[in-house]
């Protein structure tokens, strides 16, 4: 039991606050209306829980010097397509290991594995999205080297991952010319929480009704900071800004160690 | 549909929190920015609650509104979207209010 407040359960998480005042102003009745209960002001964020294990990965890849990036899209925008080429041409030299999340099947995971690179796949069963608690079992198991890139790919869904920290160290959204322009407007959330946004498959650009400058400014709307960039995870086309990105933000995370 | 896994994570919280003490009513803060479906938690509450101290307990959520302030120019104005640009033009903008998903205040048996 808390000492300060009386409650039972702080000692689960660290950063429990005594942040709360029983209740006192808050016109309850205190012992007159209803004299049979107490009001507990808690202001918890409900994520707390994901929040403090999310802060655990954070500090573990920290100490590792490991860049975590954290890949989120709808399903079929080309993510396992553009691990596949990544591992492929930057594999090696990264050290890439990959977090496979789905729902069912270990598809993508062999995929992954065939290209060459450590995976571990986890699947959430009913559960649309990972969490800090699925990644750091994850980790346990694929037990990534040192000064290392981990790749993340998150269960396939523009809604859900958004609200969950894995304590990765950045966030990238993959959307692909044949899904529409409308992404970004349609699901802002998703958007507002991406340090870089991928354009994939402009090598369909000439086949399909995609407006890329209207793409562009929904992505500015919901987010001025992020980086975009296009690129063709198939033909190569525009690859090397990706692989740009992933060198400058892995140099500077073994660096930090 | 992750609000499942949000009210939860709700229950589980309040679990830790008040321990054995069987609770009445539970009160949170859901914004409307915050990407969460008040009424998807509120289908939600009643499943996840059977069998834990929070059965049958009443559930109040708040709904504060979007409130933003232009890092350019400086003015607040309010957001029904996470779109609104400031009249201003800018999307360069802090949010104030509208993303708040947290557990305010429970009320349990003393």
């Amino acid at each position: 039991m808390c000492a300060t407040c009386g409650c039972s359960g702080a000692t689960s998480l660290e950063h429990h606050e005594h942040d709360h005042e029983h209740g006192h102003g808050h016109g309850h009745g205190h012992g007159h209306d209803h004299p049979e209960t107490r009001t507990v002001t808690l202001e918890q964020a409900v994520l707390a829980r994901n929040d403090a294990l999310a802060e655990l990965n954070r500090k573990w890849f920290a100490e590792h010097g490991i860049l975590a990036v954290n890949l989120m899209s709808s399903p079929g925008a080309g993510k396992t397509t553009l691990l596949e080429r990544t591992i492929r041409e930057l594999g090696a030299e990264l050290q890439v290991s990959v977090v496979e999340g789905d729902q069912e099947t270990v598809l993508d995971a062999d995929r992954i594995r065939t290209s060459g690179a450590p995976v571990v796949q986890i699947n959430t069963g009913a559960g649309c999205h990972l969490d800090a608690q699925m990644l750091a079992g994850g980790l346990r198991t694929l037990d990534p080297p040192e000064s290392s890139v981990v790749l993340i790919e998150n269960v396939g869904n523009l809604v859900c991952p958004a609200l969950f920290d894995l304590g990765e160290q950045a966030r990238v959204v993959i959307t692909s010319v044949t899904e529409g322009a409308e992404k970004p407007r349609k699901y802002p959330q998703m958007f507002r929480a991406a340090d870089l946004v991928l354009l994939n498959k402009i090598d369909l650009l000439p086949y399909v009704d995609f407006d890329v400058a209207a793409f562009l400014d929904g992505v500015r709307r919901a987010n001025p900071g992020a980086e975009v960039l296009q690129l063709s995870a198939t033909t190569g086309d525009g690859i090397a800004g990706w692989y740009g990105w992933l060198r400058g933000r892995s140099a500077s995370t073994s660096t930090l160690t | 549909m992750h609000e499942m896994a949000i009210t939860q994570s709700v229950v589980q919280a309040v679990c830790e929190r008040m321990g054995d003490a069987p609770v009445r009513r539970v009160c949170l803060e859901i914004g409307t920015l915050s990407g969460v479906v008040a009424d998807s938690v509120r289908f939600c509450f009643d499943l996840v609650t059977e069998g834990t101290t929070l059965e049958g307990a009443s559930l109040e959520i708040v709904q504060p509104t979007g409130l933003a302030r232009c890092r350019d120019c400086g003015a607040e104005f309010a957001l029904a979207d996470l779109l609104v640009l400031c009249t201003c033009g800018s999307a360069n903008r802090e949010l104030l209010a509208g993303e708040e998903l947290k557990i305010r205040e429970v009320e349990v048996l003393a």
